[in-house]
């Protein structure tokens, strides 16, 4: 067991977890924050995917120990309000169905978003295809990446 | 304007008690109604009839309109579709309203609350058409007695009622409490479809904003105070017992708390699901198997094979098919296979509960709450009302979360902690691993076809495992799917079914029956369209002349995928379904580039009679196309010493974002009783695949996964 400090969402965050927990059982286990999902546990659905220094990971493959000192942002702390131009992408089109696997797909578009400004299809495929989706909203996200895309350079609003 | 008869269906609750439980003394409108019980054969057959009230709306003092639903959100959209049918008849805003899940109350909401079989709407739409005029004609009139005006002189628009020769408007919440005082009507007027403003228009879904914040709670985040984890071991082969246990190694992991067995196999209880997951790795344990450690894939095979050699029980007969296959005609024949199918939801099974000495409550992902709260009262010991069931959000059921064996873990493991709520977590494996699965099957098929080319004698044997029973005829109805039904225009025809019995765990899996035997009579149609030398298409809307829904979608799907002018480079494949009283018509386009497959677009046509919210109807076609898509191009269960082999998305993968094809979705327009939806396109995309890529490479495709076969 060991004391890890690191920033979530924005402010400092202490755990008491052995260290090779993984971040996704911290966030949803120890601290309660259950939009971070468990799909597969071996960094083959993304449903667990959190940003850790603006990159998307797989919070099931990370240990905490790793996160010690480091900017971790989940779906909680996108954005206060749902005003992240992904988030407001998702609801022009009502891209969830069931919407297990939102959290991961929303972390990882934003992800690429934030370092590609106007990703082509090839681009989404690429990146994306590390997430699942049973659902088969795959159009849907594809429309809305590029419908994200556009808020954003309009300036973040709709 | 059409009257229908409320027929003893609605009961003025508003001063009952069970109101202001779920509504925090709310006062208001609040009238209940009766379903009526409509079963499906595939279901379990009838349940009791009951007039008892199982679901409700409340109007406000504060205009607050709320639904309480029966039905469960896997993603399909009853939690929108369903208040869009109420509040069209109600004629109340639609930014007033809300929804609640029920509760598990037979005495309130019937005998059998459950999401199965894409029935929502079909089961509601006129329930829900009726309760939301009664209560527009109840607020109609308590306007009218306000007013001191006849009710004809009160009409009502969004949420207001108008005084037709004042123009003097109030909202519904002003008069909610009077109407609470009045009887209810026993003849309500409902709207013309024509003036419908809410229904047919694409309402954004109310459950979209938390699902795009992490807001939304579904089983897996279920948090009661006090909450402990737990994970199971168990037998690899289906119905496996524990021989010996050594748990020391387990139970010195750190976390862990406990070890139990429960009937399932073993529990490792902790204070994380980690630690619990790392406290069942160090679990020793031998299994006594059973008599089926040697059941492999091929002995299953060999087994329905074989059954088909002996006499079946007879699903349909139409004129005399023997005879006219033996006539001497141009015969054809063929057998196809299909593998077993885990489900493989986003969220692994899980269910969280408590129990005491009085009472036990459940948190669950289900897609059959009454059955998940009786079985933990038989659990328990406790009386059913002592047991309070909790409908979570579900990340996809698919059928899956139609067993209640997930829920039994969590109740078992929470029985032996004594009052300290546990959280029962699936693995992905657990999950792979310990499915019911689709069924694997097999099926013969013999065709005449006579001096036009065209089919005079259908035959098929049908060798597919019985769920959830077998009917008095001797036939699994969910084994047959399709063969049943299907509408072509065959004089002869004759189905047998053929029973085999294996130890592999078996349910409802998306669109059920018809997703193997679509595949097989959709891709057998399109050999005797090849065998006649015809237009896949022609042959098959020669055989629909008194199917006109069903040639209505093949002639939009043909239309609007451009059939037979395939881009160069491409060939097209086309199928059709008439499940769950809708009709659906595919057209695939694919490539094969030095065998490698590629499905560049799916073209779908679907009617489903009334059109509820074509955003969410587009949207399920795309979905069960997916999922369809999915498991034809790689789904495959296989058994190998009694277990299973795949266990994670590695080796049991599934559709990803660089493998989907474009789907356009084309809706005909009808006034007909509405059909199912999210599972109406699932069947007809792996036949429309399969029949393009017989186009595009001469190969016919008898078995699946299509990954499995050489397209070179």
């Amino acid at each position: 067991m060991a004391s890890i400090k690191f920033n979530l969402n924005g402010k400092t965050q202490t755990v008491d977890a052995p260290g090779d927990m993984p971040l996704l059982w911290v966030l949803r286990d120890v601290l309660g924050m259950t939009g971070t999902k468990f799909g597969c546990g071996m960094a083959l659905c993304g449903a667990c995917t959190v940003h850790l220094e603006g990159s998307a990971i797989r919070s099931c493959q990370t240990a905490i120990q790793n996160v010690a000192g480091k900017n971790v942002t989940t779906i909680e702390g996108l954005s206060a309000d749902a005003s992240h131009p992904v988030q407001q992408a998702w609801i022009e089109l009502d891209v969830p169905q069931c919407g297990y696997c939102q959290s991961g797909q929303i972390m990882t578009a934003s992800a690429l978003l934030a370092k590609n400004s106007k990703p082509t299809d090839a681009d989404i495929d690429e990146v994306m295809r590390g997430n699942i989706c049973r659902c088969g909203t795959y159009q849907s996200i594809r429309k809305a990446i590029h419908l994200a895309a556009d808020i954003k350079a309009r300036g973040g609003r709709a | 304007m059409k009257t229908l008869s409320t027929s003893n269906m609605i009961t003025n609750v508003s001063r009952r008690g069970f109101f202001k439980a779920t509504l925090g003394g709310a006062a208001g409108l609040a009238l209940a109604f009766s379903l009526p019980e409509k079963s499906e054969a595939q279901f379990g057959g009838p349940g009791p009839a009951t007039n008892k009230p199982n679901a409700y709306i409340h109007i406000g003092s504060d205009d607050k309109v709320t639904l309480t639903t029966i039905k469960a959100e896997m993603g399909q959209g009853p939690y929108t579709a369903i208040p869009m049918i109420l509040a069209e008849e109600l004629d109340c805003d639609w930014k007033n309203v809300s929804v609640v899940f029920a509760p598990v109350d037979p005495s309130v909401y019937g005998a059998l609350q459950s999401v199965v079989g894409s029935q929502s709407i079909r089961t509601l739409w006129t329930p829900m058409r009726i309760i939301g005029a009664t209560a527009r004609a109840m607020l109609v009139e308590a306007a009218a007695q306000k007013w001191g005006v006849p009710a004809t002189q009160v009409r009502t628009d969004a949420g207001f009622l108008v005084n037709t020769s004042t123009n003097a408007r109030i909202s519904y919440g002003s008069v909610a409490e009077a109407a609470a005082n009045l009887p209810v009507p026993t003849n309500v007027a409902v709207k013309d479809p024509k003036n419908f403003r809410i229904l047919g228009t694409p309402v954004k879904r109310l459950d979209t904003r938390d699902k795009v914040t992490g807001r939304t709670q579904f089983g897996m985040d279920a948090r009661p105070a006090g909450l402990v984890y737990a994970v199971i071991e168990r037998s690899p082969v289906f119905g496996g017992k524990v021989a010996t246990l050594n748990a020391a190694k387990a139970k010195a992991v750190p976390g862990v708390k406990d070890v139990i067995q429960v009937p399932a196999g073993v529990a490792v209880i902790a204070n994380s699901t980690w630690a619990a997951l790392q406290g069942r790795k160090q679990l020793e344990i031998t299994w006594d198997e059973g008599a089926n450690g040697a059941v492999s894939s091929a002995s299953i095979s060999r087994m329905f094979a074989d059954r088909t050699q002996q006499p079946g029980a007879n699903a349909r007969k139409a004129g005399d098919a023997a005879a006219v296959l033996a006539s001497g005609a141009k015969r054809l024949d063929a057998v196809y296979e299909a593998p077993y199918l885990a489900h493989a939801a986003m969220e692994p099974m899980n269910c969280t509960a408590q129990v005491t000495a009085d009472r036990c409550e459940i948190w669950a992902p289900s897609q059959m709450q009454t059955p998940s709260r009786d079985v933990a009262a038989m659990i328990t010991g406790l009386p059913k009302d002592k047991v309070q069931f909790h409908s979570m959000f579900m990340g996809g059921g698919f059928g899956r979360r139609g067993r209640t064996d997930f829920v039994e873990d969590a109740v078992h493991v929470a029985k032996a902690l004594n009052g300290t709520p546990v959280k029962v977590v699936w693995s992905r494996e657990d999950d792979i691993q310990h499915d019911w699965y689709r069924p694997a099957s097999y099926v013969k098929m013999s065709a005449a076809l006579d001096a036009s080319g065209m089919p005079s004698g259908f035959h098929a044997d049908v060798a597919c495992p019985p769920f959830p029973n077998v009917g008095p005829n001797g036939v699994s109805g969910t084994a047959v799917e399709c063969y049943e039904q299907f509408v072509y225009d065959i004089p002869n025809i004759n189905v047998d079914y053929h029973r085999p019995d294996t130890h592999v765990p078996v349910s409802f899996w998306r669109s059920v029956g018809w997703s193997q035997n679509t595949f097989f009579f959709e891709s057998f149609i399109d050999e005797l369209a090849a065998a006649s030398g015809k237009d896949p298409v022609d042959f098959r809307r020669q055989m629909l002349a008194k199917s006109p829904r069903m040639l209505g979608v093949l002639n939009l799907a043909a239309e609007k995928g451009n059939w037979g002018k395939a881009p160069a480079g491409r060939t097209q494949g086309f199928a059709i379904t008439n499940n769950i009283g809708s009709f659906t018509a595919q057209v695939a386009e694919i490539s094969v580039t030095n065998g490698k497959l590629k499905v560049h677009k799916v073209v779908a046509a679907v009617d489903c009679g009334h059109i509820v919210n074509p955003a969410i109807i587009r949207a399920q076609i795309e979905s069960g196309i997916v999922y369809g898509l999915a498991a034809a191009l790689k789904g495959s269960i296989t058994i190998d010493k009694g277990r299973v082999q795949q266990s994670n998305f590695n080796n049991y993968d599934v559709l990803r974002m660089d493998e989907m094809p474009e789907i356009e979705v084309y809706i005909v327009p009808s006034t007909e009783a509405p059909g199912g939806i999210g599972e109406a396109s699932t069947p007809g995309t792996a036949p429309a695949v399969a029949n393009a890529i017989f186009k595009a490479t001469g190969k016919r495709l008898r078995s699946l996964p299509i990954r499995n076969q050489s397209l070179a």
